[in-house]
């Protein structure tokens, strides 16, 4: 009852965020977190629920990136329609999707993925008559104004966790679970571990598909490099997934927030505050330690997976109590 | 007509044959046990019968119908359970989670299979257990946790894998208990077990085996004076009697 | 037919260096269970290492190897000690978690190598660097042969270490029952950390070998580590001869690829097998060598 007086104010203070904060620039990140908590439930669905746990989650962002792009580009239709057909077609390819990878147990089905998830990017870079190879697709933007495309993502986002939740307590969401647990004995009591595994993928495929949907129409750019990238995409959405707290409902929300803002509080050395600093006391080696903190963000990045794996294993939520009894005791 | 029915049913690994030939037949509304030494083939038929090996050949037939080549979950729904050796709980989720995740394949609305679910844990005494996560069970309420999953399938034969291993007279004496009230629910059993006094005392025939091969099978009286019984197992009692048991 | 001829040998020659990584790999496998994916980035440590022997020692890098590969072996340790063992104690949802260790510590490898020497490409190129010989029309690039051989000595060294000695034969037993080889007096954490060092200490050899002949720069890891499983998985888990004929493969299948496809294809080559390998050959070349 607590966590759903918590999930509306957030949802509250999200839908009056962009009222109060005209920034661009805090719009954008917004956007970042919310396209991520989708992409996050979605691969928490089928890792944190159902125990698969893909490196390939890429492969359907870009081809939901791609459909919009490809739909806009090459057939003047509004990348809005690709948004729809980008959720069909990865539901389509999450079929051999998961044919190839789901014989895999443990951590082959990781390998797997992620070569199926590289493949995706060969082939986007290579079939240069569809996707314009490393050129990449550029369309027009519907929107100038960032506010449509926060609401769009936001509604996106809810309905995401919308989706978890009704499945979490429902026959599908304790046929996932069992499928985790303990994948023989889920079919001893007669659960159809290959059909309710495809279930489960299609699902992550299509909201992460989504996602890569939006982005195409949010960013106006893509190419094979961003939209299939293995770090950037495939290990952000395990990252945002694992730091939040796999097998729960808020986890990869948690998740979203941490890892934009992490990423951003390096990138831009604690949002400028370094710089201020250093000017305000006229230390000039704050200056240059600011640069080396703006480059090496994804170091800090490769630290936190490392500090986080070791520490809090369940992640935020996930440890929760963890988290708590260390602060009530220190 | 019986229930179940193995017809010359064998299984290979690579070079070595588990299983050689066996067959046997299952009457409705008895209890049927397996016997043999360790590494008899016990299990292994088992896992022949619910598919969770393809059987190198021989047939399995369920009610008349062949179900040698059916999925594991398939023969489940048509109405065979079974309980591990090692048992298989679902770690992470309650007890209660765990009868109600197996009861949803007969009941497709949550409140119907968790009413389910309840009756299936009364019936195993587990009910004070309901909210505990299963890996936090003692050895004997798994076990109990086992069967309650199975029974939650509505089964018409249950395959009972050792479910006495490692329990203390009293728990032995309340498993007894447990499955000759399976068996007064209309459920037919199959019970593989390495401890005499259980599978002597309730069931109804027996079929001997060693070395994947029938040795012998009838009343439990005939089947323990049987020479080749006593052979197989008096020869494993010579063993671990050498080895200063 | 030249063209075939030239191809073939030039995907042998290569191979023999991707044996030299998948061996490590393999070993890794075999003993400990995970999947190291920082694989390609201690070799990519290992080939700044060489670089930085040979642009401000002077130091010939088929001489460097006597200093990266001692070098990574000390890291491969380091990273066993402190950041794989200590998960082994840690429960979680997921037993990935290992794997993804693995890709933290690469990401953090990858990028405090970007810091040092900046995001530029590098290369070593010595005297003999582009020399090629030819046998019967055929061209051979002298790095390449003498990296090819370095190769088989190496592969030939650890097969005596695996086999005859006392501590190979140990990290072995440990490979196939831990427990067993536990109860026999082999003290299984120091074999893991042993072989994490052995393992890095493989790839760093072929990155060494290779830097004469190809190029860095910090991203390079990436691609290796994926040719690394592909390797490992062609070959059948645990199976240093596996690996050998994986390596082999490999190189041949990217050569080939590379001459009648395309450029392009390279990578995709090694992906494909992988994928194919997974699905039809589950237990790889050693699963062929069994009746």
């Amino acid at each position: 009852m607590r966590g759903r007086i918590v999930a509306l104010i957030a949802l509250a203070l999200l839908i009056v965020f962009p009222l109060e904060v005209k920034d661009a620039y805090y719009r954008h990140l917004m956007i970042l977190v919310l396209m991520w908590m989708t992409i996050g439930t979605g691969w928490n669905v089928l890792a944190g629920y159902t125990g698969q746990v893909s490196f390939g989650a890429a492969a359907f962002f870009g081809v939901g990136a791609y459909t919009a792009g490809i739909i806009s580009f090459k057939l003047g239709i509004s990348a809005w329609w690709g948004m729809v057909l980008g959720g069909v077609a990865c539901a389509i390819i999450a079929v051999p999707f998961g044919m190839i990878t789901f014989p895999l147990r443990g951590a082959y089905f990781a390998l797997g993925s992620l070569a199926l998830g590289e493949i995706f990017r060969h082939i986007a870079i290579i079939w240069e008559s569809l996707t314009e190879g490393m050129v990449g697709i550029l369309i027009m933007q519907t929107f100038v104004s960032k506010l449509p495309y926060y609401y769009i993502a936001l509604a996106l986002a809810a309905a995401s966790v919308l989706c978890v939740e009704l499945v979490a307590r429902s026959r599908l969401g304790y046929y996932f679970v069992s499928i985790r647990e303990d994948q023989d004995a889920a079919a001893s009591i007669g659960i159809n571990t290959t059909r309710f595994k495809m279930i489960s993928m299609t699902i992550h495929a299509v909201m992460t598909g989504l996602a890569g949907a939006l982005y195409m129409n949010y960013m106006g750019f893509i190419d094979p490099e961003v939209v299939f990238s293995l770090h950037d995409i495939s290990i952000m959405a395990i990252l945002v997934g694992i730091v939040g707290g796999v097998g729960t409902i808020f986890g990869p929300l948690v998740g979203a927030f941490i890892m934009v803002a992490v990423q951003e509080v390096f990138r831009t050395a604690g949002f400028g505050t370094m710089k201020a600093l250093s000017q305000f006391l006229g230390w000039n080696f704050l200056e240059t330690l600011t640069k080396y903190i703006g480059m090496a963000h994804v170091l800090a990045f490769g630290v936190l997976v490392v500090v986080v794996i070791m520490v809090l294993p369940n992640g935020l939520v996930g440890d929760w109590k963890k988290l708590r009894r260390l602060f009530i005791r220190g | 007509m019986a229930l179940l029915e193995l017809q010359s049913v064998s299984k290979n690994f690579g070079g070595l044959r588990a299983v050689d030939e066996v067959s046997f037949q299952v009457e409705p509304g008895e209890i049927f046990g397996l016997i043999g030494p360790n590494g008899s083939g016990k299990t292994t038929i088992f896992n022949l019968i619910n598919h969770f090996y393809p059987v190198s050949g021989g047939r399995v037939i369920f009610n008349g119908q062949d179900i040698t080549g059916l999925k594991t979950h398939q023969i489940c729904q048509r109405g065979i359970g079974r309980t591990f050796q090692v048992v298989k709980p679902l770690k992470r989720m309650s007890v209660i989670d765990n009868i109600i995740a197996s009861a949803f394949l007969r009941h497709r609305s949550m409140g119907a299979a968790r009413r389910a679910a309840e009756e299936s844990m009364e019936f195993c005494a587990l009910t004070h257990y309901a909210k505990q996560l299963a890996r936090s069970l003692p050895i004997a309420s798994r076990k109990r946790l086992e069967i309650a999953r199975a029974l939650a399938t509505q089964p018409k034969l249950l395959l009972l894998d050792e479910t006495a291993a490692g329990l203390n007279p009293s728990e032995l004496d309340e498993a007894i208990e447990l499955i000759k009230q399976i068996r007064e629910s209309g459920i037919t059993v199959i019970i593989v077990e390495h401890i005499m006094k259980v599978i002597m005392t309730i069931s109804d025939r027996i079929h001997a085996i060693n070395h994947g091969q029938t040795i012998a099978e009838g009343s439990p009286g005939e089947v323990a004076r049987d020479p080749k019984v006593i052979e197989a197992y008096l020869g494993e009692e010579t063993h671990a009697q050498s080895r200063g048991n | 037919m030249e063209v075939f001829l030239q191809t073939l040998v030039a995907g042998v020659l290569k191979g023999g260096l991707y044996a030299l990584i998948g061996m490590g790999m393999t070993l890794i496998m075999g003993v400990m269970g995970i999947i190291n994916l920082a694989h390609g980035q201690m070799m990519m440590v290992a080939m700044y290492l060489t670089y930085v022997c040979f642009h401000y020692l002077g130091i010939d890098p088929y001489l460097a190897l006597l200093i990266s590969m001692p070098g990574l072996f000390l890291l491969g340790v380091a990273v066993q000690r402190f950041t794989l063992n200590p998960l082994l104690k840690v429960e979680s949802l997921l037993p990935e978690n290992q794997v993804l260790m693995t890709v933290g510590v690469g990401m953090v490898l990858t990028e405090i190598c970007r810091f040092i020497f900046t995001s530029n490409y590098l290369s070593a190129k010595t005297g003999y660097s582009d020399d090629t010989f030819f046998i019967g029309g055929i061209s051979f690039s002298v790095a390449l042969t003498i990296a090819f051989l370095f190769a088989a000595l190496l592969t030939a060294a650890m097969f005596w270490f695996l086999i005859k000695t006392d501590l190979g034969r140990s990290i072995r037993a440990v490979s196939q029952d831990e427990e067993a080889a536990a109860l026999m007096g082999v003290n299984p954490a120091r074999m893991r950390t042993l072989t994490m060092g052995l393992g890095a200490s493989l790839v760093a050899a072929a990155g060494t070998l290779l830097l004469p002949i190809y190029y860095l720069f910090p991203d390079i890891g990436g691609p290796f580590t994926r040719r690394a499983f592909v390797i490992t998985i062609l070959g059948g888990l645990g199976s240093t001869v596996g690996a050998i004929f994986g390596g082999i493969t490999l190189g041949l299948a990217e050569a080939m690829g590379a001459t009648y496809i395309g450029m392009d294809f390279e990578e995709m080559v090694g992906l494909v097998i992988f994928i194919l390998v997974l699905l039809f050959l589950p237990g790889g070349f050693k699963r062929l060598t069994k009746v």
